[in-house]
């Protein structure tokens, strides 16, 4: 089975983001795999110790520094790796239309996994556009992969412990949640054979992509802080409770 | 001329509060708003929505089988046909775990940009506000293509009242049941009676504070005597005590209720990337030098194992 994985190379989720001018982050911080990104390798490995004879391919777009994270990918498991070189910040449409044409230019996919948005830019529509391109079915934020005759049985979490179940005729996307698995955590053995696993670096303009008819673009950006100034509540635990309930219901109104 | 279709949730037969507010966000910058209902159309829903604005209300007219009605597959080509027929060129719907599943797809479809998570939008300018980097940033996004759609943060706006005369069509289609994805089953079990975590007004978090998994069904039982929806940080969800389905923060739902209440919660930079747009903050801790302390609108010191049984009893 050729399994594909996209994976993404964005801030690591505990740096503090600062801004350089209206539009661009500072990107001096460390940057790490997408972490709903980890499921999905994680996803793939284990697949391919169901199914021998899998090859597990890890797709990126994005700078010469993303590198590292195909590197990660391969650590935790995937073959080779493909990066798509661009300098750009691209939006869904674009960078599901490379990824669609990567994956073209290497081979057929059987399966496509990524996670299920990525925590920079929380687009959460990447797969459905991935898979509108090919014509797969798509679903999002899977819990759980069950593979078998060609079908894929994908239970998806909503909130509040809801579950949906699908079957997926293959070749289907794959939108990966933190329900789905524990990310691999390489070893160091690992790590050094990793460094052996081939890197495939693609100009974006080697690969024939169309424009797309529509595009988001950020046009500014502020820090989302919002200073509080905290009152206290004090007193005995009663007095507490009580003031609290006061609150809701007089000042917030979102209690009877 | 800005045409907006609004895909409209329900909730036991009644138009959700959170669809209402998107109604309203909808009818500052639109010309005319369509509202496009999955579930049939009655009297009450009818008069539920052209009392916040809506001027035709489309029933997509889907097929009764609850696995196709419910397949978020069918649910996007029926509104991407709705979209076509009534040559819409604004779609809107929540960000909720239905709409994460959807709008997605619509789009994906009709090819047409859409940002998620909305806190704001303009339809005349094809403007969104939204947040970045987990919530660390607000974004200003100018979308361009044909059809622009937005999928809006539930809360974000409160509705407001604004009668007009709606009309109500009915879409003809066949369905369009896709062989390539079944829905097996939906589990709706465990939501009984319980809010659900995007659109509830109260939201009672516990973190580490609760110290094992027997003492967080403290943080379920207040919930419910308050009629606010259960969280937790994800120390509680990585120790086990609650599922993942709870998980406030950057790797979890990230909400925006009126009140916020974090019962043993220090506050890491990951958590209040979920909560930090709350209108109002409580925290309630024993120690004073913690984040969450620091950055609330009210703080109380003090044993949440005495203040919570407190506030149940006091109810």
């Amino acid at each position: 089975m050729q399994i594909y994985v996209c994976v993404k190379h964005v801030p690591d989720s505990a740096a503090n983001i600062h801004m350089i001018d209206n539009r661009n982050i500072d990107d001096s911080v460390p940057f790490l795999m997408n972490p709903y990104d980890e499921h999905a390798v994680t996803e793939a490995a284990a697949l391919k110790k169901q199914i021998p004879d899998s090859e597990i391919i890890a797709v990126c777009l994005g700078k010469k520094d993303a590198e590292s994270t195909l590197r990660s990918a391969l650590a935790m498991g995937a073959d080779r790796g493909v990066l798509v070189e661009t300098d750009d910040m691209c939006d869904s449409m674009t960078t599901a239309r490379v990824l669609h044409a990567a994956i073209i230019r290497d081979g057929g996919a059987d399966i496509i996994l990524t996670g299920k948005e990525s925590i920079d830019s929380e687009g959460m529509q990447t797969q459905f556009r991935i898979g509108a391109l090919f014509d797969f079915p798509v679903v999002t934020n899977a819990a759980s992969l069950e593979i078998t005759n060609g079908k894929a049985r994908v239970g998806c979490e909503l909130a509040g412990g809801r579950t949906r179940t699908y079957e997926l005729t293959l070749p289907c996307v794959i939108g990966a949640g933190r329900g789905l698995n524990t990310p691999i955590y390489p070893t160091f053995p690992d790590v050094v054979k990793s460094r052996k696993k081939p890197i495939e670096t693609v100009a974006r303009s080697q690969l024939n992509v169309s424009d797309a008819p529509g595009s988001a673009k950020i046009i500014s950006m502020t820090p989302l802080v919002q200073k509080r100034n905290p009152r206290k509540i004090i007193g005995t635990p009663a007095e507490q409770a009580a003031e609290i309930i006061r609150i809701l219901r007089q000042e917030a109104k979102v209690l009877s | 001329m800005k045409q907006a279709g609004i895909v409209i949730e329900m909730e036991n037969g009644r138009v959700k509060e959170t669809s209402l507010g998107m109604i309203t966000l909808a009818g500052r910058t639109a010309d005319s708003l369509t509202a496009m209902v999955m579930s049939g159309i009655t009297d009450d829903i009818t008069d539920h929505l052209s009392e916040y604005g809506v001027h035709t209300i489309v029933d997509l007219s889907l097929p009764d089988a609850p696995e196709i009605r419910r397949n978020p597959a069918v649910q996007a080509t029926a509104v991407v046909h709705a979209a076509r027929e009534l040559k819409l060129d604004r779609i809107l719907g929540l960000s909720s775990p239905e709409g994460k599943d959807l709008l997605p797809r619509v789009a994906a479809l009709l090819d047409a940009p859409l940002i998620m998570d909305c806190v704001d939008a303009d339809l005349k300018t094809g403007t969104a506000t939204t947040s970045q980097y987990s919530g660390k940033m607000m974004a200003k996004i100018q979308l361009t293509g044909e059809i622009l759609m937005f999928g809006v943060r539930p809360n974000a706006v409160l509705p407001e009242s604004k009668p007009v005369p709606a009309k109500t069509i009915a879409m003809t289609m066949d369905a369009v049941v896709p062989e390539n994805i079944i829905l097996l089953s939906r589990d709706e079990a465990d939501t009984e009676g319980r809010q659900s975590l995007a659109e509830a007004d109260i939201i009672i978090a516990g973190g580490r504070g609760l110290k094992n998994k027997d003492n967080f069904s403290l943080i379920f039982d207040c919930a419910e005597k308050l009629n606010a929806a259960p969280a937790a940080s994800r120390v509680a969800v990585d120790e086990g005590w609650v599922p993942y389905a709870f998980q406030v923060g950057q790797t979890g739902e990230k909400v925006s209720p009126q009140v916020y209440i974090a019962c043993g919660i220090s506050g890491s930079i990951q958590h209040f990337a979920g909560m930090k747009t709350a209108k109002m903050i409580i925290a309630v801790n024993k120690d004073e030098n913690t984040a969450m302390m620091a950055n609330c609108d009210y703080q109380v010191q003090g044993d949440l194992f005495a203040i919570l049984p407190e506030i149940m009893r006091q109810l």
